[in-house]
């Protein structure tokens, strides 16, 4: 394979997968609100590790992550069964159980460490950072079928999985079994954080259940979507941490992986259109551009053929935003500059005379309904005829033909 | 009044139903028989325990002692035939599903486990939004919609269970008028078809012009009948007390009903 020796294609493949199947599974435990479990899971894990060790007195993989397994499991029923049982929240109770687990499973390795009669000890450590170098054949052929039989139960359960993660008590009420197929989920998650524990480690697990999902929900509102980008950027997240690691060897597996991870996490969060940041700071801004423009439509409706000086007088908008919404109007050919004053065109005059009529009725229901006002996600003034049923509509003009009437006399 | 529910198959009959929190009980002994199909409005003051009732109906929350059956099965046996409408702040609205898929998820429970929903399921959804209006929202993501058009994607997804009893936990609470009024409409339409629905409303105002029959509730069962002869100013002063404001409502709810009737 020229540049990617046999060791590093199997690390490679290892980490892809483990990336690939956390970036599915942790999706539904982050809408779930079932993130800061995983973390617990995967620190819980770490005790029943080096209790396996010590019952078997060496390094046999399956049987330290069955022992990890059985531990973290137990870690989170414990945390459930504080909940329920005590006063305790929900996070003082996996703050307990997280770094209660984790101390133990580091006293165990420190006894391990004392303990001379036990040859191979060395490695036992790696558990907390991960160490992806030591991946063999056999551990990807462990992740591969662990990332199969994930993906199989999503498309089989995909359905049920989606409506117990939106709304439980209404899967329970259509008669789904909500605990089971929640444990389902669960149990997935513990599988994922287990077989992760050696390449990534106990204390960055959870990241790598977390930063896939939560960079995929920038760039969809669509489930499926979600699913498969968070899978995505998961595989890319393991693989390009392991070029990394395997590219400076004296980087750790775990934290270099997870700042891979993070900067995936850092473009979606500024870059994506759908939810990032500077998209929906572009909207902000396009949007209050437009209350600009609408407000220079109707005050040149109400007095036209204003200078500059005048126009930002007679409201508090700053200069520059004013006119950027001049130059912008005068384009779209709205509003006319003759002899240093701005009137409206034809096609202004109609604009500004929907915004004259979409601001007043607006007034009128919300005064006539002040209750009413959260409920809006838009009081867009051109949208009116949309947003409210037509008699509503037809109800405000009379008020609002009757309040000029009023004035006029 | 039936005495057997189990040979009358009654729609609902909650026997001797009290529901605890910790040690605090929030509902006691409730015996409840709803015979015939018709809109039945659930009032009572804040913590009452009208939705733990609905919950509490629906298995949602564990009865301390009680007995519960629908059309003479228990719950278990009938999930099929029961609608549920939660409340709005029951999920996070924040999750990526369209309201199409909101609302496709009334069908899952007919579906059963695997199978996806087919051209009849989308077509039965989509037919539901439009029950709502909303069937030009139907690609949005629940959280762009508002709170009225939110709880119209619950009440068209509970239609989509087509279900013959619906319990809905506050549909009206908070929703602006044109939300209220194709509420009270399909409530309207579904009670015409021989439905039931139980409603926990809080508006006393409306409570006449809505509903057939009242069930009042604060903690115990006050009283529950046909609103003509149950809605009464000794009744709401049973469930609310001395709150005079509050009461000054209903009274001018029984008036207002007294005149049109």
């Amino acid at each position: 394979m020229g540049w990617l020796s046999y060791n590093t294609a199997i690390v490679l493949s290892g980490t892809s997968l483990l990336g690939a199947v956390s970036g599915l599974v942790g999706s539904f435990a982050v809408l779930r609100r079932r993130a800061l479990t995983g973390d617990a899971l995967a620190h819980a894990a770490f005790p029943g590790l080096c209790i396996a060790f010590l019952v078997m007195q060496r390094r046999h993989l399956p049987g330290l992550l069955l022992g990890a397994f059985i531990s973290g499991v137990f870690g989170v029923v414990l945390i459930s069964g504080l909940r329920r049982s005590t006063r305790i929240k929900e996070d003082a109770a996996i703050g307990i159980v997280l770094s209660v687990f984790y101390g133990g499973g580091i006293v165990l390795l420190s006894i391990i460490e004392q303990q001379t009669t036990i040859g191979s000890k060395a490695g036992l450590k790696s558990y907390i950072l991960g160490a992806a170098a030591g991946m063999v054949r056999s551990d990807v052929m462990l992740i591969g079928s662990i990332c199969v039989v994930c993906t199989l139960l999503v498309l089989l359960l995909y359905k049920e999985f989606k409506l117990v993660s939106f709304d439980p008590g209404f899967a329970e009420v259509q008669g789904w079994p909500v605990l089971a197929i929640d444990l389902g989920l669960m149990t997935m998650v513990a599988l994922t954080v287990v077989i992760g524990l050696p390449a990534v480690g106990a204390v960055m697990m959870a990241a790598m259940l977390i930063i896939p999902a939560a960079a995929a929900r920038f760039w969809t509102n669509r489930l499926s979507l979600m699913l498969t980008l968070s899978a995505i950027f998961g595989t890319l997240t393991g693989a390009l941490g392991t070029l990394a690691t395997t590219r400076f060897s004296t980087l750790p597996a775990g934290p270099t992986i997870i700042l891979v991870g993070a900067f995936l996490f850092l473009c979606s969060m500024l870059f994506a259109p759908a939810r990032g940041l500077i998209a929906s700071w572009r909207r902000m801004r396009e949007f209050r551009a437009v209350v600009v423009r609408q407000r220079v439509l109707a005050e040149l409706f109400h007095r036209p053929d204003q200078t500059f000086e005048k126009l930002l007088k007679r409201r508090s908008w700053s200069g520059q935003k004013l006119q950027t919404a001049l130059h912008a109007l005068v384009d779209a050919e709205r509003v006319v500059k003759r002899d240093l004053k701005y009137s409206l065109t034809d096609g202004g005059t109609e604009a500004a005379k929907r915004v004259v009529r979409g601001i007043e009725l607006w007034k009128l229901f919300v005064a006539e309904n002040p209750q009413l006002t959260a409920n809006f996600t838009d009081l867009d003034v051109e949208n009116i005829d949309e947003v409210l049923p037509p008699e509503v509509v037809e109800q405000l003009e009379v008020m609002r033909s009757s309040a000029s009437a009023g004035s006029v006399a | 009044m039936s005495q057997s529910p189990q040979q009358t198959g009654a729609v609902l009959d909650v026997h001797d139903m009290t529901v605890a929190y910790r040690r605090k009980p929030v509902l006691w002994d409730i015996d409840l028989i709803i015979d015939e199909p018709g809109l039945i409005g659930i009032v009572g003051p804040n913590g009452a325990g009208k939705s733990t009732l609905i919950k509490a109906i629906l298995g949602l929350v564990p009865m301390a002692s009680g007995r519960v059956s629908v059309f003479g099965g228990t719950i278990r046996e009938n999930r099929k035939l029961i609608g549920y409408v939660p409340q709005r702040e029951s999920v996070d609205w924040d999750f990526p599903v369209s309201a199409f898929d909101a609302v496709l998820m009334g069908t899952y429970g007919a579906l059963g486990w695997f199978k996806r929903p087919s051209r009849k399921q989308r077509d039965w959804a989509m037919e539901c939004l439009a029950k709502v209006g909303m069937q030009d929202l139907a690609k949005r993501q629940i959280g762009q919609l508002s709170g009225g058009q939110q709880q119209r994607v619950f009440l068209a997804r509970a239609l989509a269970q087509k279900a013959r009893l619906y319990f809905m936990d506050e549909p009206m609470a908070g929703v602006d008028a044109t939300t209220e009024r194709v509420i009270f409409e399909l409530l309207r339409e579904l009670r015409d078809q021989g439905c039931t629905v139980l409603v926990v409303h809080h508006d006393l105002r409306t409570v006449a012009s809505y509903f057939d029959n009242v069930v009042l509730l604060n903690m115990r069962l006050v009283a529950s009948g046909p609103v003509a002869t149950t809605f009464n100013e000794d009744n709401l002063r049973k469930t609310y007390g001395g709150r005079l404001a509050i009461l000054d409502d209903a009274g001018e709810a029984v008036r207002a009903q007294e005149r049109s009737s």
